[in-house]
């Protein structure tokens, strides 16, 4: 059937709750509404007002009370409504969600799933348009993933459910039902930690994540044309990252173009930079460019074509890092 | 569906009556009336013409306030031009009756920066568009009004839902505990996007949350002006001569939906709205108005007349507003740019 990110996701959810009955599905609006974005529609319905539970308006509240359903054997998978919303619950997410298996040595772990819708690209009003990622994988005990199309968010989400530790799953605004692909009637579950080569090449590697695959896919296409040879990589996982992955693609191309809306400074991507220069530096033979947001605040509607990365964007920095190889 | 019928709780207190009769002394002249019968109109207009625009794609997601006109208006009466206004998405004709110019308004729903561009000496802050994250600045602001000598003090906005986050407790408690001049005004318009307040919370009123931080709450029918006006004055008053806080709950409802992003048929029934045609803020104060011989059809469309072409200019002006360059997002981060960022702002000129 051909599916939607945003169909992908709400299947995974709804087969998670008929499978285990563990799982619960909590968040502000997701019960008779279906959420905002309507990813949990007619789960309630299905499977009752007690496992996909609406919630008060109460961010901190509804991660810690996730956190004590998880520590207490339930598989809650939480919802925050947007990513700017989820940074009233980081006390309970950093320092209590992301470390309970440490501090208590193995003996009580918060196996949830953090579901947060991010990104721009909807002319949506201030804190609707987050891409704070680095921040979520800058803290230690927390995995992150943020898939780009139907069969990785289905697989990834039905992984994370599953998954023993905490597992934020970042779900791409822009492409909820801009991707499309046809989905088996048993959809595999996607392994957490690793990458997929979207497109083999051999002059350049491109390399992003979540919201950005869109335009990545479009310059791959525009830099084929131009007889540029691009790999495609789509690193699906952010933490833990499949490193191997990136060298090897790196070694064999000697170029990267790493690409993310973030804001730039101490972004994702700067931390795939380092990896390359720590790992692959006597493979390139161009220096390393990241086609990033800006650091500013992510702006409203009529600036955003400003701030986002544009397929023009990377297709210009592709081309550079070509042209200035040595 | 459930729903709690708090229109008719006795400890609500409501001055003018849905059929526009008085059951209490009124709190202020004809005068008086008839400028918050006018903002009340301009409001309205205001926020049809926004949802109309919005239909059109001439807006960005807005969220209407209709049916909560009284709750605003009557409370931004009761302040002086200069004292704090602290408020949400849905407030604003609060704000705009604090000053903050409708053109304005209309730029930031435009999805223009320059929206947040406060004039000098208007003392709102732009909208909260996070719910819960802005009463606390109240209690700042009111806290050191008073600290540097001032009689200013702070009026904040929020919803039955705010009142879930932690920063409600936070700002409540800090605000009574310094005895700040804080005016706490929930607007309970029974909904939070898709959730019922008998979901949201599990007292009966917001009001009586009140008592557990030791600050006085009154809940009052937050369609009925007078009633709005004279709390708040009420509360105003105590918060300038050093009192202390009060939670004011004013019990509205929206009768649009949460934005125009969003589809209340999913989770509630028109019958609920019906019923609240029936209260009409506007009309209430129109019939009271008219039996005191202070209205009639010419003066309406006179003010209907000002409104739209009010509202108009302000669209005018939105509208007209220069196409965001680049500097826009850079220009504002901090009071100087640093070097990195202007050397990406370089680098976004120049983009593709
Ligand atoms: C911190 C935060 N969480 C969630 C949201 C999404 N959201 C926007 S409005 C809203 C409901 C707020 O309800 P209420 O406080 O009653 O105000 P109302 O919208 O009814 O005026 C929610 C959940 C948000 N803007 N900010």
């Amino acid at each position: 059937m051909t599916t939607t990110i945003a169909q992908a996701l709400n299947r995974a959810l709804d087969d998670a709750l008929a499978a285990d009955d563990r799982v619960i599905v909590m968040g502000e609006d997701v019960g008779r509404t279906g959420g905002v974005f309507r990813i949990t529609d007619g789960l309630r319905d299905r499977h009752g007002g007690d496992r996909v539970v609406d919630t008060p308006v109460a961010e901190s509240g509804i991660a810690g009370v996730g956190f004590g359903m998880a520590v207490a054997g339930m598989r809650p998978v939480i919802e925050m409504q947007f990513m700017g919303f989820s940074y009233p619950a980081f006390d309970q997410i950093i320092n209590h969600v992301a470390r309970i298996r440490n501090r208590s040595r193995h003996r009580f772990s918060a196996p949830m799933v953090i579901r947060i819708p991010y990104g721009g690209g909807i002319g949506a009003a201030e804190h609707h348009s987050e891409s704070a990622e680095a921040i979520y994988v800058h803290t230690p005990g927390l995995k992150v993933v943020a898939p780009s199309r139907p069969s990785d968010a289905y697989g990834l989400m039905r992984s994370a459910i599953d998954d023993p530790d905490p597992v934020v799953v970042l779900e791409p605004i822009r492409l909820y039902r801009a991707v499309k692909e046809e989905l088996a009637d048993e959809p595999e579950f996607v392994n957490i930690g690793i990458a997929s080569v979207e497109n083999e090449g051999r002059d350049l590697s491109l390399i992003s994540y979540g919201a950005m695959m869109k335009e990545c896919r479009e310059a791959v296409k525009r830099l084929t044309d131009d007889g540029i040879s691009t790999e495609l990589i789509d690193l699906r996982t952010l933490t833990p990252l499949d490193t191997e992955a990136v060298l090897s693609s790196v070694r064999k191309t000697s170029r990267a173009v790493l690409v993310s809306e973030a804001p730039r400074t101490a972004g994702f991507m700067s931390e795939v930079s380092a990896l390359i220069s720590e790992r692959a530096i006597f493979s390139l033979s161009a220096p390393v460019r990241r086609v990033t947001g800006w650091d500013t605040v992510f702006p409203l509607k009529r600036s955003e074509h400003l701030y986002l990365p544009s397929t023009d964007r990377i297709v210009a920095a592709a081309r550079s890092t070509v042209e200035e190889s040595v | 569906m459930r729903f709690t019928g708090a229109l008719t709780s006795p400890r609500m207190r409501q001055i003018l009556t849905p059929s526009g009769a008085l059951v209490d002394e009124a709190p202020m002249d004809d005068a008086l009336a008839s400028r918050l019968y006018r903002a009340m109109v301009f409001a309205r207009t205001y926020d049809r013409k926004s949802m109309a625009l919005q239909k059109q794609g001439r807006l960005a997601t807005y969220a209407p306030f209709e049916g909560q006109e009284a709750a605003q208006a009557g409370s931004a009466a009761a302040l002086e031009v200069d004292d704090w206004m602290v408020g949400t998405y849905r407030d604003a004709a609060a704000m705009w009756m604090q000053a903050y110019p409708m053109e304005l308004l209309f730029a930031g729903r435009t999805g223009h920066e320059h929206g947040g561009r406060v004039p000098e000496h208007v003392n709102v802050l732009p909208p909260s568009i996070t719910v819960g994250g802005h009463m606390v600045h109240a209690v700042g602001l009111a806290w050191a009004e008073r600290l540097q000598g001032s009689s200013r003090i702070a009026l904040t906005y929020f919803g039955d839902g705010a009142t879930s986050e932690g920063d409600f407790h936070e700002a409540m408690n800090m605000a009574a505990v310094q005895k700040v001049g804080t005016v706490f005004v929930c607007q309970n318009n029974g909904w939070a996007i898709s959730l019922p307040t008998a979901e949201q919370t599990a007292t009966e009123t917001i009001a009586e949350k009140a008592i557990a931080y030791g600050m006085p709450g009154v809940r009052v029918d937050g369609n009925d002006v007078f009633a709005v006006y004279a709390a708040t004055r009420e509360a105003v008053g105590r918060a300038r001569s050093g009192e202390g806080p009060t939670l004011i709950e004013a019990v509205t409802y929206r009768m649009g939906p949460h934005t125009t992003a969003d589809d209340p048929g999913r989770y509630r029934s028109e019958a609920d709205r019906e019923e609240w045609v029936r209260r009409d803020p506007i009309e209430r104060l129109r019939v009271y108005l008219s039996e005191r011989g202070r209205w009639d059809e010419d003066w309406q469309m006179r003010i209907e007349e000002q409104a739209s072409s009010e509202v108009e200019r302000a669209i005018v002006l939105a509208e007209s507003l220069r196409a965001p360059e680049p500097e826009e997002m850079f220009g504002a981060m901090f009071a100087e740019i640093p070097p990195h960022l202007a050397e990406q702002l370089a680098e976004a000129k120049a983009a593709p």
